[in-house]
C-alpha cells in the first residue's frame, strides 16, 4: 500500500490539520509517513502546500517526484490545479469548490470548474456550504479529508480517532462539529462513485 | 510531540518500540535529540527553516524541567558566543541558524575551530536551496570546510536524531565544535524517530588548558597547528561512521549521493536495487579512502548533492584530469535550486512521468501583508510623504515588511541583509541622495541596526530611520523580540536628538497625522527617527483566542 498525497490551498485554510489527522491515522494503522511542510515566508496568504507520503513500506524521499500522487487533496478550488504537473494519469482530484479569493486577478469560477472538469478523476464539492449547513464554518477542511477518506486506504474509524487525538484541547464540542464534517464529506463522495 | 499508539494495542515487542517512534520535523528530531543527550543550553535567532529547532525545546517540558537555557539570543554573533561560554564551562551546547545567519555569526564560528570546545559544541545551520524564505542558497558546507570542523549532513530525521548525540561526543573526544548542515527540505519533514536513553548533563568543568580560548597570536598558532593535525583523524572518523559505501555490479558509473540527495536517488529505484556503486556521503572531511574506491572502480562519477557543487569541484579538480565527473558544474544536473527525485532521476538517464501541465488560467498567488497589518498603514503615510521626493529612496531590511516590494506598494528599493537598511541609506545620503529612508523592524534593529545607526549619529547623515515596531519576530512566527519596550531608550543611549525620535500609531484613521510626522522628519537634516508601533495582528489575534478561551 502506497498513497502519495498533495495537499494544496492558501496560507491558514487549514491544510497543516488535515496533513495531521491523516498522519496521526497513519502511524497509527502501523504505516510509514513521510510530510514535508511550508513554513515562513510562504504562509503570507501566498499559496501552499505539503507533500503527504504514506507506505506500508519505508519511503524514500520527502518529495513525491512529479507525475507520481496518488492525489491532490485541496480546499481551495485554483490551488488543486496548481498542482496537476504532481498528479499520476490514474490520480484523483478532491477539492473544495469555493474559492478563496486575496488577488485581483483571480480567474472566473466557473473557468476554474471547467478546468477541474477536464480532469478524468476528479471529486468537488462546496466544503463551506456543508460545514455552514452543520454549523461549523471552520471545518470546511475536515469535509475535504471526509470527502478524500474513500481513497486513503485508512480504517475510517482511525481518521475519527486521530480528529479527537488532535483536537482534544479544544473540547468535546470542537471535536464532534469536526467528526460530522468528516462523515459528511465522506457520504458526498460515497454517493459520487 | 505526537505518541499516538493506544495502550491496548501494545501486543508484541515490535508495538512497544514502535510506541516510542516520535512523529517529527527533522527540526524538531534535532531538539529532541539535543535533549536526550544532555544539552544545557540551545542558542539561536529565528530564521526559517531552523527555528522549530529552538521552539521545540522552548516548548518541551522535559527541557524545563531539565532546566534546559533556551531563550532567544538578539542575533546569530551573540547566540554562537555565548554558547561557545558554555562549552567553556564544560557543558553540551547547541547553536542554531539559517544559512545567513551564519555570515552574522561567522568570526565566532570560524574562530571557535581554532580555539576548540570544552563541552560538546553543535552549529546546526540550515540552508534553503531554492530561496523558499531565503534572499541566496550559500551551501554552509563551504563554512564548515572553512572553519576546518567536521561537518555532518543528514539524510533522515532518524539520521539527524543519531548524528546529534554522535557530534557531540565527537566534540569532546576531540574538543573540536562540530557542524550540522540541513537543508529546508529535511527541516521542514517530519518522519517516525526512535529516541535512545536520555543522557544526564555535564557539570561545570573549566578546560584543563585555562589558555585554550585565548586566541593572542602565540596561543593562537598553536591552536591552530592543532587544528590542522586533527584533520586526519576527523577524515578517519569520516571513514568509520555516517558514510557508508554500497557496491554495485555496473561499473560504469559510480554516484556520491550527499544528505537529502541519497533519498531521491532511492525513490528512483523503487525497489532500491541501484546497479551503480553507491556512496552515501552524511560526514566530512571527506572520506578520501571511500572516494578512492568509487573512482577507482567506476568509469565516471555523478554527484547529486543540494546546493552548491563543493563535493563535485572537489573529486573534478580545477583541470578535470583524468576522470570524468558529472553533476552541477557540467549541466547533468541544474546549477541552481534544490534537487527533487526527477531531477535526480533525469541524471541517471532515467524516463521520468509527467503529470499534466498547469492550466492557463491559474495565477500566482504572492504572500501579501495580513488583514489588518500595521506595516501596511506605515507604508501608506511613507508613501505619500514620500511623493515631493520621488521614487527610489527607500532602504529596507529583512522581516514582514520585506513584502512592501511587492504590489501595491512597492515601497522599498533594498533588501540585502539583517541591518543593512540604516547603513545602506547612511552611505546613499554621504553620496548626496537626500533624504534617504531606511525601514527596518524591531527585532532586526536590535539584531544589527544598532550599530549602523551609531554611524548615521556619528557622522550626521541625513537619514529617516522608520523602526517598525510590531513588538514581535513576526515573519518567522511571532517569537519575542529583544527590541521590546526598548527602543526609544536605545535610539535616546546612542545620540538621536529627542525631539527627533516620533513615535506614531499606524492606522488608516490615523493617515493625516502620520503623513504630517513623516513630511516633518524627511525635512529635518540629520538622524531622525520614527516608529510606528502597533501589534502585529497574528500575535494580537492569537492572544485573544487564548484569553478568550481562558475565560470559557
Amino acid at each position: 500500500m502506497k498513497k502519495d498525497i498533495i495537499l494544496a490551498g492558501v496560507g491558514g485554510q487549514g491544510i497543516l490539520s488535515i496533513a495531521a489527522t491523516i498522519g496521526l491515522a497513519a502511524v497509527e494503522s502501523g504505516l510509514f509517513l513521510k510530510q514535508s511542510e511550508v513554513h515562513g515566508m510562504s504562509q503570507r496568504g501566498g499559496d501552499v502546500q505539503s507533500h503527504l507520503r504514506i507506505s506500508d513500506k519505508e519511503i524514500a524521499s520527502d518529495l513525491i517526484p512529479g507525475g507520481k500522487a496518488d492525489m491532490i487533496i485541496s480546499v481551495e478550488p485554483m490551488e488543486a490545479l496548481r498542482y496537476l504537473p504532481m498528479l499520476s494519469s490514474e490520480g484523483w482530484v478532491i477539492t473544495n469548490t469555493k474559492p478563496f479569493i486575496n488577488i485581483s486577478n483571480y480567474p472566473p469560477i466557473n473557468d476554474v470548474l471547467a478546468e477541474l472538469d477536464k480532469v478524468s478523476n476528479h471529486i468537488s464539492i462546496d466544503a463551506d456550504q456543508i460545514a455552514n449547513e452543520l454549523g461549523s464554518a471552520k471545518s470546511a477542511n475536515m469535509v475535504i479529508l471526509g470527502a478524500a477518506s474513500p481513497f486513503l486506504d485508512i480504517d475510517f474509524k482511525i481518521l475519527e480517532n486521530a480528529i479527537r487525538f488532535l483536537f482534544k484541547s479544544k473540547g468535546e464540542e470542537v471535536i464532534s462539529k469536526n467528526i460530522e464534517a468528516l462523515n459528511a464529506g465522506r457520504k458526498f463522495t460515497e454517493n459520487k462513485i | 510531540m505526537f505518541r499516538f499508539v493506544s495502550i491496548q494495542k501494545i501486543q508484541t515487542i515490535k508495538d512497544i518500540n514502535f510506541m516510542q517512534k516520535l512523529l517529527l520535523l527533522g527540526d524538531e528530531a534535532i531538539a529532541q535529540a539535543a535533549i536526550d543527550a544532555g544539552l544545557s543550553g540551545i542558542y539561536a535567532y529565528p530564521g526559517t527553516p531552523s527555528t522549530e529547532i529552538t521552539e521545540y525545546v522552548q516548548r518541551s517540558k522535559e527541557a524545563r524541567a531539565k532546566n534546559i537555557h533556551s531563550t532567544w539570543s538578539a542575533n546569530e554573533k551573540t547566540a554562537a558566543e555565548a554558547a561557545l561560554g558554555m562549552s567553556y564551562a564544560g557543558k553540551r551546547t547547541m547553536v542554531c541558524m539559517k544559512h545567513v545567519g551564519l555570515n552574522v555569526a561567522a568570526d565566532p564560528f570560524v574562530n571557535s575551530g581554532v580555539t576548540g570546545a570544552n563541552g560538546g559544541i553543535i552549529y546546526v545551520i540550515a540552508d534553503d536551496p531554492s530561496m523558499h524564505s531565503s534572499q541566496n542558497e550559500q551551501d554552509s558546507r563551504f563554512f564548515g570546510k572553512f572553519a576546518l570542523i567536521p561537518i555532518l549532513e543528514p539524510s533522515t530525521q532518524q539520521e539527524a536524531y543519531d548524528m546529534v548525540h554522535y557530534g557531540f561526543e565527537m566534540s569532546e573526544k576531540y574538543k573540536t565544535p562540530v557542524m550540522m548542515r540541513i537543508t529546508t527540505r529535511l527541516a521542514h519533514s517530519r518522519a517516525g524517530v526512535l529516541r535512545k536513553e536520555p543522557k544526564a548533563q555535564n557539570e561545570i568543568k573549566l578546560p584543563e588548558d585555562l589558555r585554550q580560548f585565548v586566541l593572542l597570536p602565540a596561543i593562537a598558532r598553536k591552536r591552530y597547528k592543532l587544528l590542522l593535525n586533527n584533520q586526519e583523524l576527523f577524515e578517519n572518523e569520516s571513514e568509520n561512521n555516517f558514510n557508508t559505501y554500497f557496491d554495485g555490479k555496473d561499473k560504469s558509473l559510480g554516484i556520491i549521493a550527499c544528505g537529502i540527495a541519497y533519498n531521491y536517488l532511492m525513490e528512483c529505484y523503487p525497489d532500491r536495487n541501484i546497479p551503480y556503486p553507491v556512496l552515501k556521503l552524511n560526514q566530512y572531511p571527506m572520506p578520501r579512502k571511500m572516494i578512492q574506491k568509487l573512482v577507482n572502480e567506476c568509469d565516471e562519477i555523478l554527484v547529486l548533492e543540494d546546493g552548491f557543487p563543493l563535493v563535485e569541484e572537489l573529486v573534478k579538480g580545477l583541470l578535470s584530469v583524468g576522470l570524468k565527473v558529472k553533476g552541477r558544474l557540467d549541466g547533468t544536473v541544474p546549477r541552481d535550486g534544490e534537487l527533487n527525485p526527477n531531477i535526480v532521476a533525469l541524471s541517471l538517464g532515467l524516463v521520468v512521468t509527467a503529470g499534466k501541465n498547469i492550466p492557463e488560467l491559474v495565477v500566482g498567488r504572492p504572500p501579501s501583508f495580513c488583514s489588518g497589518c500595521p506595516h501596511a498603514d506605515s507604508y501608506n503615510a511613507l508613501q505619500d510623504a514620500l511623493k515631493p521626493y520621488g521614487a527610489g529612496r527607500v532602504f529596507s531590511d529583512i522581516g514582514c515588511y520585506t513584502l512592501g516590494a511587492l504590489k501595491p506598494f512597492e515601497a522599498i528599493n533594498s533588501c540585502v541583509d539583517m541591518g543593512a537598511s540604516i547603513t545602506m541609506a547612511k552611505g546613499a545620503a554621504d553620496a548626496g541622495l537626500v533624504p534617504a529612508v531606511a525601514v527596518i523592524g524591531d527585532s532586526t534593529f536590535t539584531h544589527s541596526g544598532m550599530t549602523g545607526l551609531l554611524d548615521a549619529i556619528n557622522n550626521k547623515s541625513n537619514i529617516t530611520v522608520v523602526i517598525l515596531d510590531n513588538g514581535t519576530t513576526g515573519m518567522t512566527g511571532g517569537q519575542s523580540s529583544a527590541a521590546f519596550g526598548k527602543i526609544e531608550d536605545i535610539c535616546k543611549g546612542l545620540g538621536v536628538e529627542e525631539s527627533h525620535i516620533r513615535v506614531i500609531k499606524p492606522l488608516r484613521n490615523k493617515h493625516d497625522e502620520n503623513f504630517k510626522v513623516f513630511e516633518e522628519e524627511l525635512a529635518y537634516n540629520g538622524v531622525s527617527v520614527i516608529i510606528p508601533r502597533r501589534e502585529c495582528i497574528v500575535t494580537l489575534n492569537k492572544r485573544m483566542r487564548e484569553k478568550f478561551s481562558q475565560k470559557k
